[in-house]
């Protein structure tokens, strides 16, 4: 028997357990290349425009930091950069969710146990979840390259820019595969390789942002951190403009180097356990834990410090940044009336601050689900039973759950706030001023929070086999319509549908307080129907 | 007052009737047997009483309340080990004991130490690292600690090793010995025999059999092998004896306690040299309501003649 039995079989099982994630995945990628495609080709129909899009885009540190580099003045050029980071991490994050839920979630839950007692070799496990992944990402490539063609596309640069995409599923593949043999946990695979994009993208941003832009013409000559990022390998195969299909090659590198490292780490580590060992813990609980809130803090704290560096970091980042636009608009004159158009005539700087800080509390809608989610985990794994067992209310449980997320989007919002102020008033003066006025202007975000917070919950209380897959959606939804929305041209009506619509975007326009009042109303309302039908409903075993 | 008093208790899932009139009596300071195949209906009820499902007909009472509506109030009387314990992976088992028993309204200190040492677990492990077995010892620790006046055990000791089970067993007669009752349920036949004051046996969500195990005995058929000097005939005939058939020269039937006396008089008329008479074990009782075939007129498969 060689390390590799059973593995077709495990491919067979893979597919059959995720062939809904992986339609969606290899459907759903193409089908919005292709909507963001055609919307693009209707924003900048001509050289002109485009000229000025690209020029705008080499200029501005802002859009050098988030779109990466363009490629040329080419319709299709234009096209990746307004589309690359959206769909690369789509399908980078999809890869990674796929090879630890096939290999470490396995491990965990004590599935692979009984597989690994089967005719099945050492290796199986781990190829057959590759097998997958990459067969999913080389799907997704070649139906998003029909895609990019059907919306008018050159051959050539549609399968560039197909390849550099899902090459970035390809990487984070190995990378995945690595973080899967480190931790013992899924959750804690899931969070390495999390981290691991993070880096990326901020290697990537720093590579970009330093780069010196190419004489005679919009390209950029990234610096070498962008080298080290696997989101910057995409944008440098400069699909649509002179492909370098040569860059094509780091990813799959990558991917080959981590699998290696992933079967060396096979060999080395026991079944079931990681790399990282266990510590060991105090044979008597603290005062501070013995209470339900006690214990939610205790559960929680960890992911809060992860997502409080993160968005701290970000933030001064970005505030930094923002001193930028300043010195643009001084420097270009035309960049500084598109921008001006794009923040609805307010001042420029506002504008960048409050889209900024209006993506933070989009991204921190993240955070409130997967906080609140835990609810679901408790039940399905057993705690729940076990707690309601004790003289713990449901609805005190359920309540304590809210106040947790609620209070640490609060918490994470004001950091926000806090230190994308501290980095534009270091850079531009007024620390203490900028630290107060974008402290306060992120709280303004809170309902939005709030009524994803109350989304969740509910689904939670009536809808708790699907609660998982619907909160994410909803929330993918709220963020598809802030981002997407407006390129898309999508009515207002649809807009209306995301609670971050309706938050007066401060510091660029002025506070309206009505709007917010109903957000939280809906919230509490959410809250309330969330408490009364949990507190009715059966908890199946 | 019962502990737990259920009557005609129904719960449906769907098309599925997981309780079909379920009736429970549990007396105080009595070790209660809840016994059943598997997906009998055994974890329903217990998910019941401790307030996690709702009834769909029937009474429930426990502790003198109302199992759903008054379920943190009663929680506080009461301590619960699930069958498959799990537990916050990077909690220690120390700091799960104290939750779990801080959050039932209190825990004896002392009591928790003498169990830890008497289980011989490590409380200072992360929950992650613990074997089922260690993790069910968590579970248990944190339950007996706590002076309630109810232990609802669901397959408490399915991963103890024998050792531990003697420890489990002796700890269960020092809680029945301070007065409180135990609701018991278990595949370890030994464990139930050792403990179990009275049992009620369960089958498709209802309670087919229940009693001490005394009475339980005496209403199951006992083994008669009996050797005569001249050939037995006639016997199919009597009254309550019912599979019979020859081996090694012997007859071997079954015969209903009741008539057993009739039967020992019929038998003498043909000379008797040799006889055996023996009651059912405790394994013959449960496979005879565990079985496939267990309707009224089918006796258990003695002695694994068939």
């Amino acid at each position: 028997m060689s390390s590799f039995t059973g593995t077709s079989r495990l491919v067979r099982l893979a597919l059959r357990r995720d062939r809904a994630r992986l339609a969606i995945w290899v459907l759903g990628t193409p089908l919005i290349g292709y909507a963001l495609a055609q919307s693009v080709a209707g924003l900048y129909p001509d050289e002109q425009t485009r000229l000025g899009y690209a020029e705008t885009a080499v200029t501005s540190v802002v859009a050098r930091a988030f779109n990466g580099p363009i490629a040329g003045t080419e319709l299709g050029a234009v096209v990746v950069t307004e589309t690359y980071l959206t769909l690369a991490l789509l399908v980078g994050l999809l890869s990674t969710f796929a090879v630890i839920r096939h290999t470490r979630q396995n491990e965990e839950t004590g599935r692979a146990e009984l597989l690994g007692a089967a005719a099945v070799g050492r290796y199986a496990l781990l190829t057959a979840a590759l097998v997958v992944v990459l067969g999913a990402n080389v799907l997704a490539a070649a139906l998003l390259a029909l895609a990019f063609v059907g919306a008018g596309l050159p051959v050539a640069g549609s399968a560039a820019a197909a390849a550099a995409i899902c090459g970035v599923g390809v990487a984070l593949t190995g990378i995945a595969a690595v973080t899967a043999q480190l931790t013992v946990t899924s959750r804690g695979g899931n969070a390495l390789a999390a981290v691991a994009v993070g880096v990326a993208f901020l290697l990537r941003a720093a590579g970009d942002v330093l780069g010196q832009r190419e004489s005679g013409g919009v390209r950029l000559d990234s610096a070498w951190p962008t080298w080290l990022s696997p989101l910057g390998w995409g944008t440098q195969v400069r699909a649509f403009g002179a492909e370098r299909w040569w860059v094509l090659a780091l990813p799959v590198a990558l991917l080959v180097a981590g699998v290696a490292v992933a079967f060396v780490l096979t060999e080395r580590r026991d079944f079931g356990a990681g790399l990282l060992a266990a510590r060991r813990g105090p044979a008597r609980a603290a005062r501070g834990l013995l209470s339900p809130v006690g214990l939610t803090w205790r559960l929680h704290r960890g992911a809060l410090a992860g997502w409080a560096v993160a968005v701290a970091v970000l933030g001064v980042c970005m505030g930094l940044a923002g001193n930028e636009v300043d010195a643009m608009i001084a420097d270009n004159p035309q960049t500084a009336e598109v921008i001006a158009q794009l923040g609805g005539g307010a001042e420029l700087v506002d504008a960048y601050l409050a889209a900024m800080l209006g993506i933070f509390a989009l991204t921190l809608g993240a955070y409130v689900v997967q906080a609140l989610l835990r609810t679901r985990n408790d039940e399905t794994d057993g705690v729940l039973e076990a707690l309601l067992a004790t003289a713990v209310g449901r609805t005190r449980w359920l309540g304590t759950q809210l106040l947790g997320a609620v209070l640490g989007a609060l918490a994470l919002l004001l950091l926000a706030g806090v230190s994308t102020g501290l980095g534009y008033g270091l850079a531009a003066g007024d620390p203490i001023g900028w630290t107060v006025e974008l402290g306060a202007a992120a709280l303004l975000r809170l309902p939005a929070l709030l009524v994803v917070a109350g989304v969740v919950a509910a689904l939670f209380g009536v809808l708790p086999r699907v609660s998982v897959a619907l909160s994410w959606s909803v929330l993918i939804v709220f963020l598809l319509l802030g981002q997407l929305g407006a390129v898309l041209d999508l009515p207002q009506a649809a807009l209306n549908l995301s609670p971050f619509t309706h938050i007066p975007s401060a510091p660029a326009a002025d506070l309206t307080v009505l709007p917010l009042v109903l957000l939280t109303a809906v919230a509490a309302t959410l809250f309330a129907a969330a408490l009364v039908t949990f507190r009715h409903r059966d908890i199946p075993g | 007052m019962s502990v737990i008093s259920i009557e005609n208790l129904v719960k449906t899932f769907g098309r599925v009737r997981a309780l079909d009139g379920l009736d429970l009596r549990v007396e105080p300071g009595e070790v209660h047997g809840f016994l059943g195949p598997n997906g009998s209906g055994k974890s329903t009820t217990i998910r019941i009483l401790l307030g996690l499902l709702r009834r769909d007909s029937g009474q429930v009472r426990l502790l003198g309340g109302d199992p759903w509506r008054d379920a943190v109030a009663l929680h506080r009387r009461l301590a619960y080990v699930p069958g498959d314990v799990s537990l916050w992976p990077n909690l220690s088992g120390g700091e799960a004991i104290d939750l779990f028993g801080a959050l039932r309204g209190g825990l004896d200190h002392r009591r928790r130490d003498e169990l830890l040492d008497r289980f011989a677990l490590d409380p200072t492990k992360k929950c992650r690292t613990y074997s089922k077995g260690n993790r069910q010892k968590v579970a248990i620790v944190a339950a007996f600690a706590s002076a309630v006046e109810l232990y609802v055990l669901d397959e408490p000791t399915s991963g103890l090793d024998p050792l531990m089970e003697a420890v489990f067993q002796e700890e269960v007669r020092q809680l029945t010995g301070a007065g409180a009752s135990v609701l018991l349920s278990s595949h370890v036949l030994a464990e139930v025999e050792a403990l179990c004051d009275r049992v009620s046996i369960i089958r498709e969500g209802r309670v087919v059999e229940a009693g001490t195990l005394t009475e339980l005995r005496h209403l199951a058929r006992t083994t008669v092998t009996v050797e005569t000097g001249r050939p037995l005939t006639g016997v199919t005939d009597l009254p309550g004896v019912h599979e019979v058939r020859p081996v090694d020269g012997r007859v071997r039937l079954e015969v209903e306690p009741a008539h057993l006396d009739t039967l020992l008089a019929y038998l003498v008329r043909f000379e008797v040299r040799a006889l055996t008479s023996a009651p059912p074990t405790l394994e013959e009782l449960f496979l005879r309501h565990y079985g496939d075939h267990a309707d009224s007129d089918r006796t258990a498969s003695v002695g694994g003649a068939r």
